[in-house]
Formats: structure tokens, C-alpha cells, sequence
């Protein structure tokens, strides 16, 4: 039901995976996402659809091989089916046009931002976009994210590319322009959107993050997800995944993200001792 | 034909029914109870007196005819047994093993006055399972097609029942269902060692093969609206029968903490998820030494019981009230205990207490004592000023009750809900929007497999005449 069209790593360990999904493809909103369960036995991965062909029933999904599920998941092939897709879970995007927004997109955080940059930027807002990575080979849907932006700067930890710091460096500079900045909206690891927060409250900028909490079934069944916003004990699958960057405690997010890390290293241990060498051995090109 | 003389035998005592050892099965997930042989189904049968005014019938909630089914088994004719109870029941299976007999027909037996009451749950249960058994192709009495396409969402007790009961009716049926797996609460939240998933497969692949589709994976009011359902893709009527999905929380100190878990997520890993296997499966779940589950209904004893077979070595129940109030099935009740569950009753929670870690170290509590009854009519527990104190544990597993996930009541324009976010219905299941039915958990709050049920199987038959005459009452 749910075919791989595609997949290929685009870049260091994270792979574009394209699905047959009409229906989806058809209902998916900006900031939406979807759960995989990639075999069986597998568990259900949240994904954020970061592109889609409607006339086509395609969705893309760009996930970075962080542990078992999504390192099985990536060594799938073009032709062969996902055991199963829902979506599209979560609320859509706020799109309004405000005026500047500033998009920044860290790590694999690029690919939720891709589909609200693109947006944002059809409902008449000036886009910058701020992309950040550890160096310049681990830069995802560049030409997609420039497209999709006014403006499109980069930054990595080690200087290999555009500015030599952080996504907050980049923004500092933005704001110290005396540039007008209207909405921030940062989706990256839990400490980059903390930091952006951070930021943006000393300067009163609203802001917008994308909470990626540990789910189950992503209907608002479980409470799996949950994180205090502003006091409040939300539901981040049903309730976000989006939030008001300045209400979320984000020392809980990362602890709660850290909840399953034994379980997770022995998943990892076992799926290398079933499949010494990798299982794909780079077929993807 | 002339019937055969029916001599009762009230004196013989109640037939027990084998059960795993105790010390085995907490380490098991196996079925606690193995059901009755032949010969002491019919030994427990004759224990029935065949009343005239059977009182038993009234006090079940969908009135299935006990004594006749009861009858058929004492003599042998095991599949009338279970055609019997099919007339009522559409899920005799279930419900002989998840139904609070006790409440309902036990309760009120007349045997029950002088001696015990008959095992009807056990009975009902036999029929289902010899029937299964004898792997007899259930027949299916379809009437022609009608042209009328239906949607159910939920595919739980009550959207399955209603399901089965529009295609016999000869109605085009399409389920939606949320989750990977078709079931509900039967498959993800009620373990195997109580009630196997078997059981629930065979139920949904009869549907399948009376022309039921069965969408799994199809969130309604994300994928489609109830109104995109009925004005876009072409569905006369929709049955909704999502549940009472949405876990409660007690709004206590620490409970996001690492370990603390709803008993919805806590039994989803485990059963929908089969974290027990992990890491032959994915989804992993942690459970440590020390569990402390908040609660005393049916998810409370389940999500203890399945702390205890996932390795846990103490585990806690933690309950407000007393012993006569747990609302669990006495059953599991006695079942837990024997399993060795440590009750703290009159114990209420009051925070929980974690690391620099984040994760969960102690429970705090403090003891409660019964004051007058409250609304409900049970005495209310009032806390023992000064009687505070706490114990270590590594998890914690809320079963306080589950409410009304709002997902479909926010998009579904013009249905009403009640204060609490139900979703109003008449007994028939009509709710204010023309066309829309509602029943089970998500109409009364969280109840029972059998009411639920009941309602689905009532809301088909309302359903069948609005395809049939249009006509839609005000239910105010
Ligand atoms: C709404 C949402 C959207 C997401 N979108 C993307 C995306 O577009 N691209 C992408 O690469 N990643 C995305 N993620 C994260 C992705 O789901 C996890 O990386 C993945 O589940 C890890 O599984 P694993 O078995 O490979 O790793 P594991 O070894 O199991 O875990 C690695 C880390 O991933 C996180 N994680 C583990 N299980 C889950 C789970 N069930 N749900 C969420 N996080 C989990 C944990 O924080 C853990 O520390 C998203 C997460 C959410 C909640
Ligand atoms: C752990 C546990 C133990 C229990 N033990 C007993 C017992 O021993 N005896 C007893 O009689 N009762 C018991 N109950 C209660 C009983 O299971 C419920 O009353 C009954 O299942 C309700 O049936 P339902 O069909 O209304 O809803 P559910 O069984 O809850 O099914 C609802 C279905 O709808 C789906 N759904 C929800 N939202 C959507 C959506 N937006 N789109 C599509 N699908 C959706 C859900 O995924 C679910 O599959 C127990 C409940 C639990 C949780
Ligand atoms: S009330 Fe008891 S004895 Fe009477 S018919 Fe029902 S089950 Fe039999
Ligand atoms: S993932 Fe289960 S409630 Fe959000």
C-alpha cells in the first residue's frame, strides 16, 4: 500500500525517502507529520512530510539514521512497502502573512521547515532562512530551501561554510541590522531551539519551535508525548507539534527525549551483531 | 419435538474453573483461565433452575436469553448455545471473559439467594469457545444489498458490532480505524493473559468476510471529517464509536517525569506494541524493579499485572478508597492479589519525587480515610492530615480514567457534546447532526465492553431505518 518510490542518502547518514501516499499526500498541511511503522515488528517513527507531488500521491521524507528503526529503515529499497503510514497527524502551521519571518532550520530540522518556509513565503512574507549543521557536507534540501526563501544564509560549527558558529550567531547579526523581524520560527534539536528561544525572549521576537517528543500513536491516546508549556502539561502529537517557543520547557523535553536511551543502545547492539558490515553496504547512491 | 425434562441440580456446588498457577502465570502472558471442559460445562449448566421469570435476563444489559443458552448446554447442543447468545451478543468470546458478571446476571441469579449464582460467564464463554473450536464457518444471514454506503469510525467493540450488524442488513460498511490494528480497547489496552487477541482477530475476520472494509491507520477528523465523509465521499450515515481515548492525569508534582506513564501508553507498548518481546520488537518499554499503578479499576489490575510478567519484582496498587469500592472485576481483584500485588488502599498520591536526572525515585502518598457518601453514592475519602509518607519505586503507571479524545467532536460541525466532551446521543444514537450516530465509551464516558456493545447493535438498527425513511428525531 504504501511503496517506496525513492530512497537515497543525500547526505552523511541521512536519507530522502519518497512514499506512495495519494491520500496524504492530498490532506497534508504545512507542520503536519506522519507515523511509519516500517516492518512488523517495528515501532511507529514520526516523520515530518518535507515535500509532496499531489498529482503524483507522493510524499518525502527525510530522516537521519539515529538509531535502529530509522538505520533498518534506511536500508530499504525503491520498490519495496512501508508496513504502514498514518497521517497527517498534528496541527497544520499557523500561515499568515506577518511580515519578515526568520526560518531557521538545524541538522534534520531543515526538512519539517521546508514545507512553512515554502509557505510562508507564498502567503507574501519576506523569508530569511537560516541553515545550520556541524560542517558544510551535512547541509540538506539547499536548493529546495532556497527556493523557498527570500534569502538563505548557513552556518557550521566548524567554519566550512558561511558563518564559522551558531544559528543564534546568524541571528544575533539579523536583529543587530536593526532589520525588523516580525516571527521566528526555529526546528532543529531540542538545545538549538532552546537557545534560539533564549534569544528571541531577550528581544520580545515571537516564536515558534516544533517539538519532536517520544510518541506512540500520535492520536492523543497515550500522553507519551507530553511536555509542559507554559505550566500546562500539553500533548505535543495532537496539541503541536508546534508551540510558543517561550513557554516550553525545554529541560523537560530533552530529558524525557533521553527516556529510552538503554533501551535504544541495545536495540542498536543487537540490529549491528544481526547485520556486521551495515545491510546495505551504500546501494543507495 | 417434544423437550426433554430439565432436572436442575442446585445442591452441587459451583463449578471452579482451571486457571494457571499463580507463581506460573505472573511470569507469563498466557491466559490466566483455561476455561471449562465439556463435562463441567454441563455439570455447571444443570445447576440453572430455568426460571420462568428469569432475573438473570434483566440484569443483562443487552438482555441476551440465558436460560436458553444455558439449557442448550446442559444438553449437549453446544452450537445452538452459542447461535443463542449470537442473537444478542455479537461477541460472546469477549464478553464471557471481560464482562463484570458479578454486577450484571450473577448478581441478580436467583441461585445466588440461597447458593451460589451459575457461572454464567464461564458458560458463555465455553459456548463461544467449543464453537470456535469445532472451527465451524459461522454462516451469516445477508440480506440484499441496499445501495447505502455507511461509514463506523472506531473499530472497538461498538463500531465492530454495529459494523457486523449493517452488513447483515445489506448496507455497503466501511471502518476507519486510528491505530495499525482493528480492536480498540480489546487489542490495545486489555492484555493477552485476560483476553487473547485471537479472539478479536477471528471477530474482525468474520466482518471481513461478510464485505466489511476495514481502513486501518485513518485518523478521522486529520484524513477526513465526518463532514468530508458524508459530502465528499459519498457516506449516508456515519456510526461514531471512537471511545474514551484520552488518558487523565492527576495534575500532581513530577508526573512528567522519566517513568511515569499513562496505563493507555504503559498497555499500548505492551500489547498493541508487544513491547514484551522488545527488543525482538521495536518498542521498548521500562518497567525496573518497583512499580506504583494509581488506581483500582480493570486498568489499574491490568496494568499491574503486566508490570509484574514484564519483570517487575514489587509492584503497587494505589487506591484512594477501600476494598469495596474498587470498581475493578472482582476477578482481577483476586486474581492480582494471588499474583502478589501489594494493595495500598485508602492511599491517595501527592506527588512524585524524581533524580537530577529526571527520572522517577519515589511516590509520595497519603492515607485517606471514608467520609459520607458522595454523588455517586460512595463514601468519600477524605486525607489523614499528618499521614504522609513515601516508598521508592522506578515507575509509575496512571489508571485514573480515560475521557473523550475531541478530536472528531472539534471538526464535526453541528454535533453536540455534553460538558465533558461526550458526545450527545440518544439510547438509539442519534446525536443533533442528521445522519450521524454516536455510541459506546465516546457517548457515556469509559464503561464497559458489553454496553458498548449493546449500543452499537442498537444505534445499527436505528441507522438501518433513517437509510430507510430519512427521518431523524430531535433528541433533546
Ligand atoms: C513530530 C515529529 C517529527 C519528526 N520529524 C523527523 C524528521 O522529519 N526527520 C527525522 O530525521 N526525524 C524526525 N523526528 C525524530 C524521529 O522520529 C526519531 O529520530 C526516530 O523515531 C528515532 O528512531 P530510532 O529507532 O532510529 O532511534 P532510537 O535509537 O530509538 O532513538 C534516538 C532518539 O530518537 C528519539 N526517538 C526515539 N523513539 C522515538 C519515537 N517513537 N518518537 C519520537 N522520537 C523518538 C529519542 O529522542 C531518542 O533519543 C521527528 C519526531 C517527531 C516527534
Ligand atoms: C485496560 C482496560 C481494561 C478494561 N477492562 C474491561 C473489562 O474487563 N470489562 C469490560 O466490560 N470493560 C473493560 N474495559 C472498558 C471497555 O474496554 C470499553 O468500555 C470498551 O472497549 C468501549 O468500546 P468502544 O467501542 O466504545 O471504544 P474503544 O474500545 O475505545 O474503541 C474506540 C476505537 O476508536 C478508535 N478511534 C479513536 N479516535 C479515532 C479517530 N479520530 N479516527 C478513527 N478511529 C478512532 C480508537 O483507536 C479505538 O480503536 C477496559 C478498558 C481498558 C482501557
Ligand atoms: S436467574 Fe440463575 S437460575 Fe434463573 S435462569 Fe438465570 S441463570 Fe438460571
Ligand atoms: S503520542 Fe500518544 S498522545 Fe501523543
Amino acid at each position: 500500500m504504501y511503496r517506496i518510490v525513492d530512497i537515497r542518502e543525500i547526505s552523511p547518514k541521512v536519507q530522502r525517502m519518497v512514499v506512495e501516499a495519494p491520500l496524504i499526500a492530498r490532506k497534508h498541511r504545512p507542520g503536519q507529520f506522519v507515523i511509519v511503522i516500517n516492518t512488523e515488528k517495528g515501532e511507529r517513527i514520526p516523520l515530518t512530510v518535507a515535500d509532496k507531488d499531489v498529482d503524483k500521491g507522493h510524499i518525502v521524507l527525510i530522516f537521519q539514521e539515529v538509531g535502529k528503526s530509522t538505520t533498518e529503515m534506511a536500508c530499504r529499497k525503491a520498490g519495496e512497502e512501508l508496513f504502514d503510514v498514518v497521517g497527517p497527524l498534528g496541527k497544520p502551521t499557523h500561515i499568515e502573512k506577518v511580515g519578515t519571518v526568520v526560518c531557521i532550520g538545524g541538522g534534520v530540522g531543515t526538512a519539517p521547515m521546508h514545507p512553512i518556509t515554502r509557505a510562508m513565503k507564498e502567503a507574501g512574507n519576506e523569508v530569511i532562512t537560516i541553515l545550520g549543521a556541524r560542517n558544510k557536507d551535512l547541509f540538506t534540501m539547499e536548493e529546495e530551501m532556497t527556493a523557498a526563501s527570500t534569502e538563505i544564509r548557513f552556518t557550521t560549527d566548524d567554519g566550512s561554510r558561511g558563518r564559522h558558529g551558531f544559528v543564534t550567531d546568524e541571528l544575533q547579526s539579523i536583529i543587530d541590522s536593526g532589520k525588523k523581524i516580525d516571527l521566528v520560527i526555529a526546528i532543529g534539536p531540542a538545545i538549538m531551539m532552546k537557545v534560539v528561544c533564549n534569544l528571541t525572549k531577550k528581544y520580545n521576537l515571537p516564536t515558534v519551535v516544533s517539538l519532536n517528543s517520544i510518541m506512540v500513536d500520535g492520536t492523543g491516546m497515550c500522553g507519551a508525548c507530553r511536555v509542559s508549556i507554559g505550566g500546562e502539561t500539553k500533548f505535543v502529537c495532537v496539541d503541536g507539534p508546534e508551540f510558543d517557543g517561550h513557554l516550553v520547557d525545554f529541560d523537560q523535553l530533552m530529558k524525557r527525549q533521553q527516556m529510552y536511551r538503554t533501551e535504544e543502545g541495545i536495540a542498536m547492539e543487537k540490529y549491528k551483531e544481526e547485520h556486521p558490515g551495515g545491510c546495505c553496504g551504500g546501494h543507495h547512491d | 419435538m417434544t423437550e426433554k425434562k430439565w432436572i436442575p441440580q442446585p445442591k452441587t456446588p459451583r463449578t471452579p474453573i482451571p486457571e494457571q498457577a499463580p507463581e506460573v502465570r505472573a511470569r507469563n502472558f498466557d491466559e490466566v483461565a483455561l476455561g471449562y471442559t465439556p463435562a463441567m460445562a454441563v455439570e455447571e449448566a444443570y445447576r440453572c433452575l430455568q426460571c420462568k421469570n428469569p432475573l438473570c435476563v434483566a440484569g443483562c444489559p443487552v438482555g441476551i436469553n440465558i436460560p436458553k443458552f444455558i439449557r442448550a448446554i446442559g444438553e449437549k447442543r453446544f452450537e445452538d448455545a452459542y447461535m443463542a447468545l449470537k442473537e444478542d451478543n455479537a461477541l460472546p468470546a469477549v464478553c464471557g471473559r471481560v464482562c463484570p458478571q458479578e454486577d450484571q446476571c450473577e448478581a441478580v441469579c436467583i441461585m445466588g439467594k440461597k447458593f451460589k449464582p451459575v457461572a454464567i460467564g464461564r458458560l458463555e464463554r465455553f459456548a463461544a469457545d467449543t464453537f470456535i473450536q469445532s472451527r465451524h464457518e459461522e454462516v451469516f444471514q445477508m440480506e440484499p444489498s441496499t445501495g447505502k454506503k455507511v461509514a463506523v469510525v472506531g473499530a472497538g467493540p461498538s463500531g465492530l458490532t454495529c459494523a457486523g450488524e449493517l452488513a447483515k442488513k445489506g448496507h455497503d460498511v466501511t471502518i476507519f480505524e486510528a491505530l495499525h490494528k482493528a480492536g480498540g480497547v480489546l487489542v490495545y489496552g486489555i492484555p493477552e493473559f485476560r483476553l487473547p487477541k485471537k479472539i478479536v482477530e477471528l471477530e474482525v475476520e468474520n466482518l471481513r468476510k461478510m464485505g466489511v472494509k476495514i481502513h486501518t491507520s485513518y485518523v478521522i477528523g486529520k484524513l477526513f471529517t465526518v463532514d468530508e465523509l458524508m459530502e465528499e465521499e459519498g457516506f449516508d450515515a456515519v456510526y461514531i464509536a471512537t471511545g474514551a481515548g484520552l488518558p487523565y492525569f492527576m495534575k500532581i508534582p513530577g508526573e512528567n517525569l522519566n517513568g511515569v506513564y499513562s496505563a493507555n501508553e504503559f498497555l499500548t507498548r505492551s500489547n498493541l506494541m508487544r513491547a514484551f518481546d522488545f527488543p525482538e520488537a521495536d518498542t521498548p518499554i521500562h518497567v525496573g524493579k518497583r512499580a506504583a499503578v494509581v488506581g483500582g479499576g480493570n486498568v489499574a489490575m491490568d496494568s499491574a499485572r503486566t508490570a509484574l510478567r514484564l519483570g517487575c519484582e514489587e509492584v503497587y496498587i494505589v487506591y484512594r478508597r477501600s476494598e469495596a469500592e474498587l470498581p475493578a472485576r472482582i476477578e482481577e481483584v483476586h486474581h492480582a492479589k494471588e499474583e502478589g500485588i501489594n494493595f495500598q488502599l485508602l492511599t491517595n498520591p501527592i506527588s512524585i519525587k524524581g533524580d537530577d536526572k529526571g527520572w522517577v525515585k519515589a511516590l509520595e502518598c497519603i492515607r485517606m480515610e471514608l467520609g459520607e457518601p458522595d454523588a455517586s453514592g460512595r463514601r468519600r475519602p477524605i486525607p489523614i492530615e499528618g499521614s504522609e509518607f513515601e516508598f521508592p519505586v522506578d515507575i509509575v503507571v496512571m489508571a485514573i480514567g480515560q475521557g473523550p479524545n475531541p478530536l472528531v467532536q472539534e471538526t464535526t460541525k453541528g454535533m453536540d457534546t455534553n460538558r465533558w466532551g461526550n458526545i450527545k446521543a440518544n439510547d438509539d444514537g442519534y446525536t443533533t447532526k442528521k445522519g450521524v450516530f454516536a455510541g459506546g465509551d465516546i457517548v457515556t464516558g469509559a464503561a464497559t465492553v458489553i454496553l458498548a456493545m449493546g449500543a452499537g447493535k442498537k444505534a445499527a438498527a436505528a441507522m438501518d431505518n433513517y437509510l430507510k425513511t430519512g427521518e431523524w428525531p430531535s433528541i433533546d
